[in-house]
C-alpha cells in the first residue's frame, strides 16, 4: 500500500473509534477529549487532500477554542455518573427514533449519490490559503460578508445576554 | 469514493535528514530549557543581590542536572480519587505541545552536506504562523486536564484561570499576527525571514504589533506578571499543586521550553530570524561557504533568543503579579482594541501605498 493510503485508513479508523468513544464514555470529560481526537483525525484528512488552511483552522477553532470552552463548562459542572439525573423513558425513545431517522436520511443520501472517482493530483493547490482567499473575496464575497455580519450580531447578542442588569445591581 | 494518489513522496534520505533534525531540535530545546532554569536562578540572584546556586560544579553549572536527578528520585504520589490516566496525560500533553512549535522555525539557511542541500527547518509548511497559533491554542489542554484530574479545588481553579487567560490573550495575539502578515503577504516563516534579510526587520514596521505580541506571549507562557494559574499565595501551587516528582518537573520544564520557543517565534517574526544584522548574508556566504554561514546564522539566532529569554526573566523578577480583573481588563479592553486599531492602520497604509499615496 502506498503511504497515503495507509495514513488515510489510519485516520479513518481513528476518527471512527474516537467518535464511538464520544458517545460511549460514561464521563463527559472523556467524551470531550474523544471529540478532540475526532477533530484531529478530520484535520489529518484535510491535510491529505492538501487543504492545509482548512486543516489548521479546524484545529485552531474547534480543538483550540470551542473544545476548551466545552471542557471548561463540563469541568465546572463536575458531572459524573452519580449526579446524572434519571432520564424519562419517552425521552430515550424519542432520542433513538430521531437518531435512526437521521441515519436513514444519511444512508438514503449516500446511496443515491453517484460514485465519483475524483482523483486528487499531486500538484493540487485548491485548498491552499492563497487560492482560498481569492475565491472567498472574489466569487463568494457576498455570502462571506453576510456570514461575518451574522457572526458580529451573534457576538453582540452574547455580550448583551452576558451583561449584568444594572438596575438589579443597584438594588443589591 | 475518493482515491488519493500519492503526493507524499517520501525519499529515504529526506526521512533520515528530517529525523536527525528533529532529534537535534528536541535535544536543543531540552538543553536550553534545562539551562534556563539555572539562568533564571542566577538572574534572580543578581537582581536580589545574592550569589545564586554555586555548589554543584564550577559556578553551579551542574545545578540543573542535580535538580533533574532530585526530581527523578522523589516519591511519586497520585491522588486517590483522581483519574490516573488523565493525571499522567496532563504533563505529557504539556510537554508535547511545548515541543511542537520547534518544527516550523527556520533555525538557519540551507547547508550543503554529502552533496545534498539540507534545509535547517523541519517543516517549511506554507501555513507556518497558523500552525504555531494552533499549537499555542492546544497548549492549554495539558494544564486543564492536569488541573481537573488532580481532584483538588485549587488545582481546578488554577486550570480554569489558565484556560480563560489563554483564550483571552489568543485573540489579541491572532489579530496582531494578521496585521503582520498583511504586508508580508506570506504565512511561511522561512519566506518571512528571507524578506527581512534584505529589508528592514519587521519590528520597525510593526512596533505596536510586536508589543502586543510580546505581552500576549508572556500571558500564553504563564510567566509573571501573568502567572495567575499558579499564584502560590492564592492557589497553593495552582494547577500543579498535586503533582510531585518528575511529573511536576515536566510542568515546570514545559514552561521553560515554551519560553525558549516563543522567544524563537518572536525573533523569527519580528527580529529577522537568523539574519545577521548589518551584514549582507548572501555576500558573506559566497566568501566563507554556506556551511559556515549557516553556523554563524544559527549562533546569531541563538544570541537573539537568549536576549529574549533574559527579558522574560528580567520581567519576572521586577514586575509584580496582576490581579485577576486587571489581567482580564488588559486583555479585552486594552490589547484587543489596540490590535484591531493596529490592523486597521496597517490595512489603510497598504491600500494607500497601492494607490501611490493618493486618497
Amino acid at each position: 500500500m502506498e503511504i497515503t493510503k495507509i495514513i488515510f485508513w489510519f485516520l479513518t479508523a481513528l476518527a471512527l473509534v474516537a467518535a464511538i468513544g464520544v458517545i460511549s464514555s460514561k464521563n463527559p470529560i472523556y467524551s470531550v477529549l474523544w471529540l478532540i481526537v475526532v477533530f484531529f483525525a478530520i484535520s489529518g484528512h484535510y491535510v491529505l487532500m492538501n487543504a492545509q488552511f482548512l486543516a489548521i483552522v479546524n484545529i485552531i477553532v474547534y480543538a483550540g477554542a470551542i473544545m476548551v470552552l466545552f471542557l471548561f463548562v463540563v469541568m465546572l459542572m463536575n458531572l459524573n455518573a452519580d449526579a446524572e439525573p434519571i432520564k424519562n423513558v419517552y425521552m430515550k425513545m424519542a432520542g433513538v427514533i430521531s437518531g435512526l431517522t437521521l441515519m436513514i436520511v444519511f444512508v438514503a443520501a449516500l446511496s443515491a449519490s453517484e460514485q465519483h472517482s475524483t482523483i486528487i493530483r499531486p500538484g493540487t493547490s485548491v485548498g491552499l490559503i492563497e487560492n482560498l482567499g481569492r475565491a472567498l473575496f472574489n466569487k463568494y464575497v457576498v455570502p462571506f460578508e453576510i456570514s461575518s455580519v451574522l457572526f458580529l450580531s451573534a457576538m453582540v447578542g452574547a455580550v448583551v445576554i452576558g451583561k449584568k442588569d444594572p438596575i438589579k445591581r443597584i438594588n443589591e | 469514493m475518493l482515491i488519493h494518489t500519492t503526493f507524499l513522496v517520501l525519499d529515504g534520505a529526506v526521512l533520515i535528514e528530517k529525523l536527525i533534525l528533529i532529534v537535534l531540535v528536541i535535544t536543543g530545546s531540552l538543553v536550553v530549557a534545562m539551562y534556563s532554569t539555572y539562568a533564571e536562578r542566577k538572574v534572580a540572584a543578581f537582581m536580589q543581590d545574592r550569589i545564586g546556586p554555586d555548589r554543584a560544579g564550577p559556578f553551579g553549572i551542574l545545578q540543573p542536572l542535580a535538580d533533574g536527578v532530585k526530581l527523578f528520585f522523589k516519591e511519586e504520589i497520585v491522588p486517590t480519587f483522581s483519574s490516573k490516566f488523565l493525571f499522567i496525560l496532563g504533563p505529557c500533553l504539556a510537554m508535547l505541545t511545548a515541543m511542537m512549535v520547534g518544527a516550523v522555525i527556520p533555525w538557519g539557511d540551507t547547508i550543503h552536506v554529502f552533496g545534498r542541500n539540507v534545509s535547517l527547518q523541519i517543516a517549511d509548511i506554507n501555513i507556518g504562523i497558523l500552525y504555531i497559533f494552533g499549537v499555542v491554542s492546544l497548549g492549554v489542554y495539558g494544564i486543564m486536564i492536569g488541573g481537573w484530574a488532580s481532584n483538588n479545588k485549587f488545582s481546578l481553579l488554577g486550570a480554569m484561570r489558565a484556560a480563560s487567560q489563554i483564550i483571552s490573550y489568543e485573540l489579541a495575539m491572532g489579530i496582531s499576527i494578521i496585521a503582520l502578515l498583511m504586508f508580508t503577504g506570506t504565512l511561511s516563516l522561512n519566506e518571512m525571514v528571507n524578506q527581512q534579510k534584505d529589508h528592514w526587520w519587521n519590528i520597525f514596521r510593526q512596533p505596536l504589533g510586536f508589543l502586543i505580541f510580546l505581552v500576549c506571549a508572556f500571558a500564553e507562557t504563564n510567566r509573571t506578571p501573568f502567572d495567575l494559574p499558579e499564584a502560590e499565595n492564592e492557589l497553593i501551587g495552582g494547577y500543579h499543586s498535586e503533582y510531585s516528582s518528575m511529573k511536576l518537573g515536566f510542568y515546570l520544564f514545559s514552561e521553560y521550553i515554551n519560553m525558549f520557543l516563543s522567544s524563537a517565534v518572536m525573533v523569527t517574526l519580528f527580529f529577522g530570524g537568523y539574519d545577521i544584522p548589518f551584514v549582507n548574508d548572501a555576500h558573506l556566504g559566497q566568501s566563507i561557504g554556506v556551511n559556515w554561514l549557516a553556523l554563524i546564522e544559527g549562533a546569531v539566532l541563538f544570541a537573539k533568543i537568549c536576549c529574549f529569554i533574559f527579558l522574560f526573566m528580567w520581567v519576572r523578577w521586577t514586575v509584580p503579579r496582576f490581579r485577576y480583573d486587571q489581567l482580564m481588563n488588559l486583555g479585552w479592553k486594552v490589547l484587543l482594541p489596540l490590535s484591531l486599531l493596529n490592523m486597521l492602520v496597517t490595512g489603510a497604509l497598504i491600500l494607500l501605498k497601492q494607490n501611490h499615496w493618493h486618497f
